[in-house]
């Protein structure tokens, strides 16, 4: 073992460690807002937007997030768009994650009483009121695990990114085991990165559903 | 103040009021009893609209409540209170912020008036010290007592209970009832689904009796307990009374 190399090469590690984030941080800021719009909509009396929106969700989760990243990488160009790379990959990572929200989301405001709504009715309560001071507080508590969940496995698929050649850790990664030689320490460390930041957040949702069991 | 004028409404193939025609004038106090499936529920729910009805009218204060009127929901959200079987208060809020939440974002009081409004009412149902609980660390009675709170915060016009005390425990009963026969002395106007005969012979002004989705009689507290006409009411009042 010759730990070195990761010394040598901490610029360029750090490096792909900041591009993971912000691709991170993108998709999982941008797609909860996509993700808690389409579940309003969904679960909303507008039926015209229903159709085209379930179809979105069903075709980002129920196909595989390395095609979808071929697809607008390559498709788009093929088809003479040209998008750099960056906005392509946090734009699929955005629809992906918008997409698996969203049904978090919507199973969260499904789970809340009729009753709740039907009180809200009754005291002629506003559609955002109704949604944003009684719906989605309460929706929030049971999908926060969930959601906290998906936001961990994200992570840890930006990695897919480096296929398409998005300059993120696993990808600077690549680089430098192709010039240093050394494997081994290089991905060991790089796992060491995704673990650090994950380990803390599944704790976090372990508290969590621990303490909505126990109310 | 309210008149129904031949309601029909069906879920599916099962029709739940059969040409249901009732008025209820300023500061009348109806009760309607009858037995369960009689779509008692189902006529108030149809009045502030949480039910749409197949065919009929409801005019408020001589005023067609039309579904279909742009600020239909507003306007039915503060003419008509509505109490129910399950308090539905928001458990996420506090007490205060349960009542509250409806005289600032829809009546669009400033927070002084809100403030004075809560805590009057709150005042008013014996529970102005649990201001700052969370509905679950109060007793079903108290939650209720605070659900009507947050109905009258509204100031309606009229006010609808459904079956008000049915989910409550027998000795939290009585609390309830009685903020509502306050309420009655007051002269507010309300319509009341309940099983509490007692509550029906004391308060009421009138009493309805529905079975199968129909009114069937109608009359005098006294009347109907000591002389009902139709052999339904009969049946019905010997089934409860003898519980």
């Amino acid at each position: 073992m010759d730990w070195s190399v990761i010394y040598e090469y901490r610029y360029l590690l750090w490096n792909g460690f900041i591009v993971t984030c912000k691709l991170s941080i993108t998709a999982i800021l941008l797609g909860t807002l996509a993700g808690i719009a389409v579940s309003m909509a969904r679960t909303s009396r507008i039926a015209w937007l229903k159709i085209p929106l379930t179809a979105y969700v069903q075709l980002f989760r129920g196909s595989p997030l390395l095609i979808q990243l071929f697809m607008f990488y390559f498709g788009l160009s093929y088809i003479g768009v040209n998008i750099d790379i960056f906005k392509a990959t946090a734009l699929v990572f955005t629809l992906y994650a918008g997409a698996y929200i969203s049904e978090i989301i919507k199973a969260g405001i499904e789970s809340i009483p009729k009753g709740q709504f039907e009180a809200a009715k009754a005291l002629g309560f506003s559609y955002v009121l109704l949604m944003f001071r009684i719906v989605l507080p309460q929706t929030l508590k049971v999908s926060l695990p969930p959601l906290i969940g998906f936001n961990l496995t994200l992570i840890k698929d930006s990695s897919i990114a480096s296929i398409v050649g998005y300059a993120e850790l696993l990808h600077q990664g690549k680089t430098i085991m192709n010039m240093s030689g050394k494997p081994f320490e290089v991905l060991l460390f790089i796992s060491l990165i995704y673990f650090v930041i994950c380990y803390p957040l599944s704790m976090f949702v372990a508290w969590m559903e621990r303490r909505i069991y126990i109310r | 103040m309210i008149s129904l004028r031949h309601l029909n409404k069906s879920f599916g193939s099962l029709q739940i009021l059969h040409n249901v025609s009732l008025h209820v004038g300023k500061g009348e106090v109806v009760v309607v009893i009858g037995p369960s499936g009689s779509g008692k529920s189902t006529m108030l729910r149809c009045i502030n609209q949480l039910e749409t009805m197949d065919s009929g009218e409801i005019y408020l204060d001589g005023q067609p409540l039309a579904a279909a009127h742009k600020n239909a929901a507003r306007k039915i959200g503060t003419e008509i209170g509505m109490v129910f079987q399950s308090f539905n208060l928001f458990p996420h809020l506090t007490v205060f912020q349960n009542i509250a939440l409806g005289p600032r974002h829809v009546r669009k009081l400033n927070q002084q008036q809100v403030k004075d409004i809560v805590e009057t009412l709150l005042a008013k149902v014996g529970l102005l010290d649990k201001k700052d609980r969370y509905p679950e660390q109060l007793s079903g009675g108290q939650q209720q007592r605070i659900a009507i709170a947050r109905a009258l915060a509204m100031q309606p016009k009229i006010m609808l209970f459904d079956e008000p005390t049915s989910a409550l425990d027998p000795e939290l009963v009585g609390e309830v009832l009685a903020v509502m026969k306050d309420l009655a002395k007051e002269g507010m106007t309300m319509i009341v689904v309940t099983h509490e005969m007692n509550f029906a012979r004391e308060v009421a002004d009138r009493i309805v009796v529905m079975a199968d989705g129909r009114i069937i009689e109608e009359g005098q507290p006294n009347d109907i307990f000591t002389a009902p006409q139709n052999p339904r009411t009969r049946e019905f009042l010997k089934a409860v009374i003898q519980e």
